[in-house]
């Protein structure tokens, strides 16, 4: 691979410190109250309204069914999951409680110490605000905004009161309805009409340490002809001493704007990843979400674009990779509401040791919604033969005057394929790993460099010991 | 050409081959010497494929019976991927597809598989277009995904190219010429030619004499029902040419379709 030499500039250009010393402030009992809730917001200090919006959350979250499609959660305890900690507590964890498959993946990747203490969530990131601060002076020139959700609560609430909850409402789904009830962290992010910003804003940079929160709530809006690309999270696993995952990510795109999201979610093995992510896309916008999902063990995550107006494209491009014990239920949603409005939904999901993979998604055209076009494809990869794919495409057409195409294929790595390679040199390991990083080219190539790099040494990291 | 140092690289005793319970070799005993070229000529269903496959290791393959070693080291023992490392290499008949792997990755990778020390991006760089001009291929070749929506022709380059950079000691060149058109078996020809020397050896498996127009071998084997009935020098091959496999047996003219 031709990258590997920039992932060296990548991964040490930012230094990463931890603290080690920090006391925990306040950590809510297990279980969920109304009690909880109220305190949570006593403690972040939020004005009546986001108060209120959490409590009607509850009250929806608690008369709301669990989801029976989809992943098994029937092992999610609501009981026993601390609901907010705040994240000066997270440096109260010890080095020593991180799994040793985390510790060692961390060492195959090169990551350095201090950043392997941070995703690991035991240490905090401080040395890297010389880097943080230069990219947010250039963005504030240009009348960007980019905090975690809390401070963008309290430094820009006439803002986020009028976005916040409007394109997922508190009481969407149950999953979302929790978030909304006890969100802590995630992203706020504002970028004015015209304005580019021509680097990817990470989360990874943000300062404010709130941003590897369970239930952590993301809003952008991108103004008309504005353009941003935000990345979240990173190739490395991620580690959680807690079960649940839950975040809401809300997108407003207008006229003309476009907007980028990757995520690559590699949590450990032990969490139930449930996020609803959603945005809406007006006239002549572009929504992509770039979407993979290797960590956790079971994960629902269906990114949806609704096109508003005329002109607007949404796009979902997904990997996901379930190994032993995994179940990757992933997919995509386009609503067309309006005419001449157009989606794309590439999926890619690789299975192996007996790991579950789907793909489920839904495309609805609303009546009147003439000359929409949408192109679904999905591709499964089989590494062997006790692991298995599913593919649930859902179609709610009302509308005649469409193109709507669907192509779902089902692989296998074949003999000849892994003959052919290792008849020049490869072993059996790096044969596979090049047939699944070949398979999923279509979607590495739109990642960041540098996250491209790490897909394609975190898929042959996963491809070790699978043979046989 | 003839000239060599007598040391031989390949050597095949008494080679039996079964794929799933039917025994296709019965018995090949073949020797190559460094620097030579060898073609091996038989009708359909001889067994030649078979030959290539096995001696790669190809896990469908299975050795019932006899040796095979390369540079003294028992070949049967090996892994497919480690033969490649010694310096074995089987130009395929039909090469697989690999979607999203480009070919100028997937060369450097094998590449650095059999070297000690990993070469340079721009050193690699520099090797595979100077191979790639040789074989008269265009540079955007590089960046194409690995025999995907590849023609027959440019399939079959591709495996030359792939020869050309990796440099192995031993070339097994099966059916390279099927499905190529004169000018590309020109060029494939050339190819072979400019790498042969006092090192390679080649195993030719062709059911045509006409490759052999521009190869020309060291020796020529005859392949019939799994077994070496007849060994010459390249005159053999014309002889074939101008009679058919028809005098080694009816069974086998009837398989020549």
């Amino acid at each position: 691979m031709a990258v590997k030499d920039i992932d060296q500039v990548g991964l040490d250009t930012y230094k990463f410190g931890f603290h080690d010393d920090i006391q925990p402030v306040y950590t809510s009992p297990k279980g969920l109250s109304e009690d909880i809730v109220r305190e949570i917001s006593r403690q972040k200090d939020e004005p009546a309204w986001m108060l209120d919006f959490r409590l009607e959350a509850l009250r929806q979250f608690e008369r709301k069914a669990m989801p029976t499609w989809g992943a098994d959660l029937s092992r999610i305890d609501f009981d026993d999951i601390h609901y907010y900690i705040r994240p000066q507590d997270r440096q109260a964890r010890s080095w020593d409680d991180v799994p040793e498959d985390i510790k060692s993946t961390f060492d195959k990747l090169g990551i350095p110490e201090a950043e392997r203490k941070f995703l690991a969530g035991v240490g905090a990131q401080y040395d890297s605000e010389v880097v943080y601060h230069s990219i947010r002076d250039d963005l504030e020139e240009q009348g960007v905004i980019f905090l975690d959700m809390d401070s963008g609560l309290r430094e820009h609430e006439d803002i986020v009161r009028d976005y916040f909850g409007t394109v997922i409402p508190n009481g969407d789904n149950k999953f979302a309805a929790l978030n909304s009830a006890v969100w802590s962290g995630g992203s706020f992010v504002y970028v004015p009409e015209g304005v580019r910003v021509e680097i990817p804003l990470q989360a990874y940079f943000r300062i404010n340490a709130e941003n590897m929160g369970q239930f952590e709530r993301t809003l952008i809006i991108v103004e008309p002809g504005a353009y941003v690309h935000y990345v979240e999270g990173c190739t490395a696993p991620v580690y959680a001493t807690d079960s649940l995952h839950s975040a809401v990510v809300e997108i407003i795109v207008k006229e003309g704007g476009r907007c980028r999201y990757t995520t690559i979610q590699n949590w450990s093995t032990d969490v139930f990843n449930l996020v609803t992510k959603r945005a809406v896309a007006y006239r002549d916008a572009t929504m992509e979400w770039v979407d993979g999902n290797l960590g956790s063990k079971v994960t629902m995550k269906y990114p949806a674009v609704y096109l508003m107006e005329p002109g607007a494209h949404g796009e979902v491009l997904s990997i996901a990779f379930a190994g032993e014990d995994q179940h990757q239920d992933a997919g995509a949603k386009m609503v067309h509401a309006a005419p001449d409005t157009s989606s794309l939904i590439t999926s890619k999901s690789i299975s192996r040791k007996g790991g579950r993979t789907a793909y489920r998604g839904y495309v609805q055209v609303l009546p009147e919604a003439e000359r929409c076009r949408s192109n679904v494809e999905c591709d499964a990869l089989l590494i062997d033969d006790r692991s298995r794919s599913d593919t649930y495409p859902y179609m709610d057409i009302e509308e005649s005057d469409v193109a709507i195409q669907h192509e779902a294929t089902v692989s296998k790595v074949s003999d000849q394929q892994l003959f052919y390679l290792m008849s020049r040199g490869l072993t059996q390991e790096q044969a596979m790993a090049m047939v699944v990083s070949g398979f999923i080219e279509p979607i590495v190539k739109e990642l960041p460099m540098e996250y491209a790099v790490e897909m394609n040494r975190l898929i042959e990291l996963q491809m070790e010991g699978s043979i046989g | 050409m003839t000239a060599t140092n007598g040391q031989t690289t390949l050597s095949i005793r008494d080679l039996h081959v079964s794929v799933e319970d039917a025994e296709i070799l019965r018995g090949v005993t073949l020797d190559i010497p460094a620097g030579e070229v060898h073609a091996l000529m038989g009708p359909n269903g001889s067994g030649k494929s078979t030959l290539a496959n096995a001696l790669m290791g190809h896990p469908a393959y299975e050795i019932t019976a006899g040796q095979v070693h390369f540079k003294g080291q028992d070949v049967l023992e090996l892994e497919t991927d480690e033969r490649a490392r010694l310096g074995m290499f089987l130009a395929f008949q039909y090469p697989a597809e690999i979607p999203g792997v480009r070919v100028a990755s997937f060369l450097r990778l094998a590449l650095n598989a059999r070297r000690e020390t990993e070469i340079s991006v721009m050193e690699f760089r520099r090797l595979l277009m100077e191979k790639m001009q040789m074989l008269r291929m265009d540079p955007k070749f590089a960046s194409r995904y690995l025999n995907e929506g590849f023609s027959g022709g440019e399939k079959k380059r591709n495996e030359i190219l792939q020869l050309a950079v990796l440099e192995p000691e031993l070339a097994i060149l099966d059916e390279t010429d099927s499905g190529l058109d004169i000018d590309a078996l020109r060029i494939v020809a050339d190819g072979v030619n400019r790498l042969r020397g006092s090192d390679l050896g080649v195993l030719v498996i062709t059911h045509y004499q006409r490759l052999l127009n521009y190869i020309e071998p060291d020796r020529v084997h005859v392949l019939i029902d799994g077994r070496v009935v007849e060994s010459g020098g390249k005159e053999l091959a014309e002889r074939l040419e101008a009679e058919g496999y028809e005098r080694y047996g009816a069974a086998a003219a009837s398989e020549d379709a």
